[in-house]
């Protein structure tokens, strides 16, 4: 009978001691599979981490111990008891977790390998036919900036504020790197509020621009001259940027260097089968590991805090910053350019810089074509949001190399 | 968590060295591509 009694154990341990948490992270998970599914944001990455959500809250997940799980010793303050020094015991889904969350995050090998898949994704050609309008894309980091000062504000731990100004990259698998690399103690946090604000730029982007531009500044038209672009230009170009950055922004050789490597393999012409694997299968069989994987850092116990609705207001700040930052610089571009004579450009595409591609990019030529249905800025706000993605990783690889 | 409103003020350095530090990378990034454009735009493609 107790035996009977015993596997209903965990059972009869909810509602108890604050599990009632849980029960609110099934709700979030829940929210997130929704928004995956029926509103289809970023259902790639919101589905594993919804349903990991859900899976990581139930009692016996974590455990916290008060011996060291490898040595046995007990917990003492400012004692080192041993190399391990661990005091939290994993069960459940949280022990394979934990292993891939060491094996891929922890590490940061995922987010480098989903990164070869984006390179292979990215076609430089619009930038390269207009290399001057990559500056749009450093003007969008602003956000990443001004969040690290509004985030010290807020959390004393300066390695915190940096991994959370880091929502304003735009870029997940930029997030998750710095945050790692950084140790911070949100990254659940920050990478669900990544991805989550990236899915919903449509909803963020348009007010801010609508709001820092005119009327008759948002139906300038901006005629796109279609440069040849060489084969070997292409070849070159993410083999020239990989040493560029490797140079001049060394913390950014990683990211730079699996995002241009993926390039290449779709530029060089003779990896046709390579380049589409890394764009589809392994951008996805990754995709897939670190979305659930992601999940383990979302416990009730470290989720469920004020801190995290902090994280999620902080990124909001940070993504209508970055899109303020473009649209501004843009404009002081035009008051140059009419002091030199010169022909304006559509404010509107310096949003495009915040790097969440092709949304941001997709999103200006809507609002262009809503405005004015014969102004197609496709190919400019493309290449600026192309430009975007690499400001944001040099913005990151800044980041670290100021913190880390 | 706190509430320390000078440290706003405090890290405003990290937000001008970090823009700066954007902006010439990316300037020497432009460079470079104007540069591989215009020595690669006389060679002529290999259409085999």
């Amino acid at each position: 009978m107790s035996d009977i009694l015993a596997l209903f154990e965990p059972m009869l341990e909810f509602g108890q001691d604050g599990n009632w948490k849980m029960f609110v992270m099934w709700l979030i998970g829940g929210v997130l599979i929704y928004l995956a599914i029926k509103k289809e944001m970023e259902p790639t990455l919101l589905l594993p981490i919804g349903f990991g959500a859900i899976l990581m809250n139930f009692p016996g997940v974590i455990t916290h111990t008060t011996e060291c799980v490898a040595c046995g010793m007990p917990q003492m303050e400012g004692i080192t008891c041993c190399d391990a020094m661990s005091f939290v015991k994993y069960g459940g889904i949280a022990e394979p977790l934990h292993e891939l969350y060491n094996a891929g995050i922890a590490n940061e090998l995922f987010p480098l390998l989903l990164f070869i898949g984006i390179g292979a994704m990215i076609d430089f050609g619009p930038l390269l036919s207009n290399p001057k309008l990559m500056i749009f894309g450093a003007a969008a980091q602003f956000g990443i900036f001004f969040t690290l000062c509004m985030a010290s504000v807020f959390f004393p731990e300066i390695k915190d504020a940096a991994s959370i100004s880091i929502i304003g990259a735009a870029d997940g698998p930029t997030s998750i790197v710095v945050a790692n690399a950084l140790g911070s103690n949100y990254i659940g946090a920050i990478t669900v509020a990544a991805y989550s604000y990236m899915a919903l730029v449509p909803i963020i982007q348009p007010p801010v621009i609508k709001a820092l531009t005119t009327k008759n500044e948002r139906r300038i038209r901006m005629p796109y001259e279609a440069k040849s672009v060489s084969k070997l230009t292409k070849i070159l170009f993410p083999i020239i940027i990989s040493i560029v950055a490797c140079v001049f922004a060394p913390s950014a050789g990683s990211l730079i260097g699996f995002l241009m490597f993926g390039n290449l393999i779709r530029e060089c012409g003779v990896l046709e089968s390579i380049s589409e694997t890394a764009q589809k299968v392994l951008a996805n069989l990754i995709t897939i590991f670190l979305g659930i994987t992601i999940a383990f850092n979302m416990h009730a116990s470290q989720f469920l805090a004020f801190e995290t609705l902090l994280i999620m207001g902080l990124g909001l700040i940070a993504f209508i910053v970055d899109t303020a930052g473009g649209v501004l610089f843009a404009k002081l571009y035009n008051v140059i350019m009419k002091l030199l004579g010169k022909p304006l450009i559509n404010p509107m595409i310096g949003a495009a810089g915040i790097s969440a591609f092709p949304m941001s990019g997709r999103i200006v030529h809507k609002m262009a074509l809503a405005e004015d249905n014969q102004n197609f800025l496709l190919m400019h706000s493309i290449g600026v949001n192309v430009s975007g993605q690499i400001a944001s990783v040099i913005a990151g690889a800044l980041v670290l190399g100021f913190f880390a | 968590m706190n509430f320390q409103p000078m440290e706003f003020v405090n890290n405003l350095k990290y937000m001008g060295v970090g823009m700066l530090g954007v902006f010439i990378i990316i300037g020497i990034i432009i460079v470079a591509t104007y540069a591989i454009g215009k020595f690669t735009r006389n060679i002529p493609e290999n259409e085999d």
